[in-house]
Order: C-alpha cells, then structure tokens, then sequence
C-alpha cells in the first residue's frame, strides 16, 4: 500500500488535480501575516527579514537547506520562539509589532493576550512528541479538556472520528510506545486536529521517519489539504511539496529567496533554487 | 531477660522506627520537590541559598545534623527542650536531610525530561501548572523510581541514628539490652528485623516500578 501512495506523490497528474481544487476554495482572508521577522541568537542572525502571509485554505511549503532558518520561522509563528524584530499577526490581530516603523524591535501583546493565540495554530513536530504516558486517545483528548475546557463526550467523539479519519480507529487504548513512527505522528496530527486550529504548522513531519512509514503520513497530510486546512509544512520532501501547496517559498541565509507557485519554483531561473531542489527531487 | 522479652521490647522500638520512617518520608517527599524548585530557580539568590542547604546537609554527617536541631534551639534561643521535642527534633532532622536528596534526585528526572514534551504541551495551550503536573511530573516519577528506591532503602538503616538523642528506636532498644545483658543477640535480631522491613519496602517499590511499565519513556 505504501508503495501505492509514493507512486501517487510522484504523479504529477493526481496532484494538479488536487491543487486546483484547494484553489478555489482559498478565501481573501489573512490567517497568518508576517512582517519584516528578524530572529538572532546571541550573535548568530538566523531570520534576517522575512515577511510571509497566509490565507485561509492555503498551503505553503518552506524548503530550503538546513541552518537556514526554517525552523525558527515556525517556531516564532507558533510562539515557541520571540523574534526580535517585526510583527505577526493572527485573522488580523496582533501577537507583536514595532513600537515604531514595521522592522524595529518586536513588542509583544501581554501574557494573557498570549494564551488565546493557541487556539489559533497547531504544530506538528519532527519527532511527534506525543504524551509517552498517555493513551493515544487521552494524548488527543486531553488538551481540548484541559485547556480549551470542551466536555468529555465531545472530546471523545471528536477524538474518535479524528482516528477513524487518520486510519487509527482501533489505536485509541494503545500507548505512544506500541505504535509505528507513521502512526505517532498521525497521532500528533490527530492531536493537533482535535483543538480545531485555523492553521497547522508542521516542522519536517517525516524527517524521523523510513521512506514507508513516510509515505502514510504524507497521505494524511494530502487528504488534509483536500479539505482546505490551511497549512504551513517545512519538508524535504520535494515531490510532495510540488504536488500539494499552493505556495513554495526557498529559505537560506535566513531570507525568503524565492516565493512562487511550485512551476514557478521549479522552473526558477535562480541558480542556487535549481540546483538545491534539483538536488532533492526524484533521487 | 528471656528471648520472647527481648522480641517483644525490640517490637516496640521497630514501631518507633517506622513511625520516624513513614513521617520522614510523608515531610521529605514533598519538601525535596519545594527545594528541586529552588535549585533550579531563575532567581539567583533563591539558587544559590537552596544549593548551599543542599551542600550542607549531604556534606555533614545525619547523626550531627540531629544533634544540632535538638540541642539548637536551647543554645541559640535558651529555650527549655521538652521531652515530647526529642521524636519531633528527629523528625524535622531526617525531613530536612531527606529533602535535600530527594530534591537532587527530582532535579536530575526533571532536567533529563525532553524539551519536546514542554513544547508540545505549550503549544497545545497547557499553562506551566498543568504542563508540570500532568505533563512532565508523571513522567519524571517514572524516571526516579530507582534512585528514590536506593534513598528509601537508605532511610530504613539510617532511622537507627534517631540514638543520638535517645529516642528508643529499635536500634538504641537493641543496644540496651545488649549492653544490660552482655550479649550481642539483640543486635543481630535487630538486623534481621531491618533486613524484613527493607524487603518489605523493596516489594512495594518493585510494585509501585511495575505500575509505571505501562508505557516505555
């Protein structure tokens, strides 16, 4: 079966398809806004100036190679890190801005105005980090009770259909640590799911995982943009990152290089875009 | 003294030596965590204060330590020491020593716990309460099992330190006998009952790791 989806990733028939399904459905709404985000740690500048929007029912991958900066965006955008500098913005309200000017030093809302963010965006881990003592279920259920305060039964049924979604259902007693590497990170896309962001943010999702157990998560990842959830996915994975998004932006030296449509990204007339994503295709 | 005697006195003292047992226990669990807490503060000051409490009571002996809570507040504050302060000086001695361990060993769960557990939970929106307690203290139990087994284990021979200050613990009971009697067989029954009471908390700790095997991590 899994041979069956890589054969799916590759066909670029399959996936024009799809993207122009989830064309038609992207709104003119701003989920997700970035301006002029500037990151350093101690003296190392890992975002230099990056500014990004994203509107609902988007899919965009950020590729690039390691170091340069791809992580800390997500990481900023999902609070996980401050950026020094710029401002961000969530369905227009902001996170933080400039005092003054749009790239001086970031000024964040207060805590408390934090916490609501939250419920915004979900993100989903290189390495799953699932909840190793809990079940797979109360890994899904546990924050929409603990924190968005969702009754048992609701959370539970929303739970359930999640796993029957991700091909999970009889998953729901096991532990994190009876399950494949496919199967925890579907898990962590199930928990994910279960707060209903606006937006899911996913950080090399199939980087800790086999080229078989890839191809399952990957699949999920597709029927998600099927259903217009806007996401954000950092990958390697460059065949599927052309067949899936609507949006392919190349990172280095912690700037955007370049932004298109995925022919306009792979059809780049940048050098270094050609050669790094001629580098990763096919193999 | 017939041998049935000797039983029966050194019964008695085995009670007062799980008494301070399971009080030290019911006091230093908990305080460890507290001190943990302040090893690990942000607060400079706070730090440093717990690491030099720390380095104290694992840096002197227990039995001095003892000493120094039950003769302390007559020589610093010339209060008269009652009695009944005796078992309570003991107990205040073995929490604070206790403590000091137990927050070590806490320190060392928490700090070996991956930061990837407390990202997942803050982006799920716990705050840092629910975060600790059902994210990450759990685990971290798990963790420490068999470092606080060893402590644990420690605690039920060192309860014999409680003859400092004359608490008729089982220990300063056998000593008695066996000074009153010139014979060394109340001692040795006082090992073996130590030696059952060890086996005992060694079953419960095995059950209590056994438990926590539901899941690996």
């Amino acid at each position: 079966m899994a041979a069956a989806w890589r054969a799916e990733i590759v066909s670029g028939a399959c996936s024009r398809g799809i993207r122009r399904k989830i064309r038609e459905k992207i709104s003119m709404e701003n989920l997700l806004e970035i301006k002029h985000m500037r990151k350093a740690f101690d003296e190392l500048e890992v975002l230099k100036d990056i500014s990004l929007t994203v509107k609902k029912g988007e899919v965009v991958s950020v590729i690039g190679p390691s170091g340069s900066g791809k992580s800390t965006l997500l990481r900023c955008a999902t609070l996980l890190e401050k950026m020094d500098g710029g401002s961000l913005s969530y369905l227009g309200e902001t996170v933080c801005k400039p005092q003054q000017g749009d790239a001086g030093d970031s000024v964040y809302v207060s805590k408390k105005e934090l916490k609501k963010f939250h419920r915004y965006f979900g993100l989903v881990f290189q390495n799953f980090n699932l909840f190793p003592h809990y079940s797979v279920l109360k890994n899904i259920t546990d924050a929409p009770l603990r924190v968005a305060g969702i009754p048992k039964q609701e959370a539970q049924e929303r739970a359930r259909e999640l796993l029957s979604q991700l091909g999970l259902e009889d998953k729901a007693d096991a532990y994190p640590c009876q399950l494949s590497g496919g199967q925890q990170q579907r898990v962590s896309i199930a928990r994910a799911l279960a707060l209903r962001p606006e937006i899911l943010f996913f950080d090399e999702p199939t980087s800790a995982l086999d080229p078989e157990l890839t191809g399952e998560v990957l699949k999920v990842i597709r029927q998600l943009a099927q259903e217009h959830m806007t996401m954000i996915i950092v990958t390697h994975e460059m065949n599927f990152a052309k067949e899936v998004s609507d949006r392919i932006i190349f990172m280095e030296n912690g700037l955007i290089q370049e932004e298109g449509t995925p022919e306009e990204l792979f059809h780049s007339s940048k050098e270094r875009v050609q050669e790094f994503i001629g580098k990763l295709s096919d193999g | 003294m017939q041998f049935g005697t000797v039983l029966l006195q050194l019964s008695k003292g085995l009670v007062v030596s799980v008494e301070i047992f399971f009080l030290t226990l019911l006091f230093s669990l908990p305080l460890g965590l507290v001190v943990a807490f302040g090893r690990m503060s942000k607060n400079a000051v706070v730090r440093t204060v717990t690491k030099v409490y720390i380095s104290i009571m694992r840096g002197t002996p227990l039995m001095l330590q003892l000493i120094v809570v039950y003769f302390g507040p007559y020589y610093l504050f010339h209060v008269r020491i009652s009695a009944a302060y005796r078992f309570i000086a003991v107990i205040i001695g073995f929490a604070v020593n206790y403590a000091a361990y137990f927050a070590e060993i806490y320190r060392g769960g928490i700090e070996s716990m991956p930061k990837g557990q407390y990202e997942a939970a803050q982006v799920l929106g716990y705050s840092k309460m629910q975060t600790f307690f059902r994210i990450i203290l759990p685990q971290v139990v798990k963790r420490i099992l068999p470092s606080v087994t060893n402590e644990i284990i420690t605690l039920v021979k060192d309860t014999s330190l409680a003859f400092v200050i004359a608490v008729a613990e089982m220990f300063t009971v056998a000593k008695q006998i066996a000074a009153a009697e010139t014979t060394v067989v109340p001692l040795m029954i006082a090992g073996v009952y130590y030696y059952v009471f060890n086996l005992a908390v060694a079953l419960a700790m095995e059950r209590i790791e056994k438990h926590y095997r539901y899941y690996e991590g």
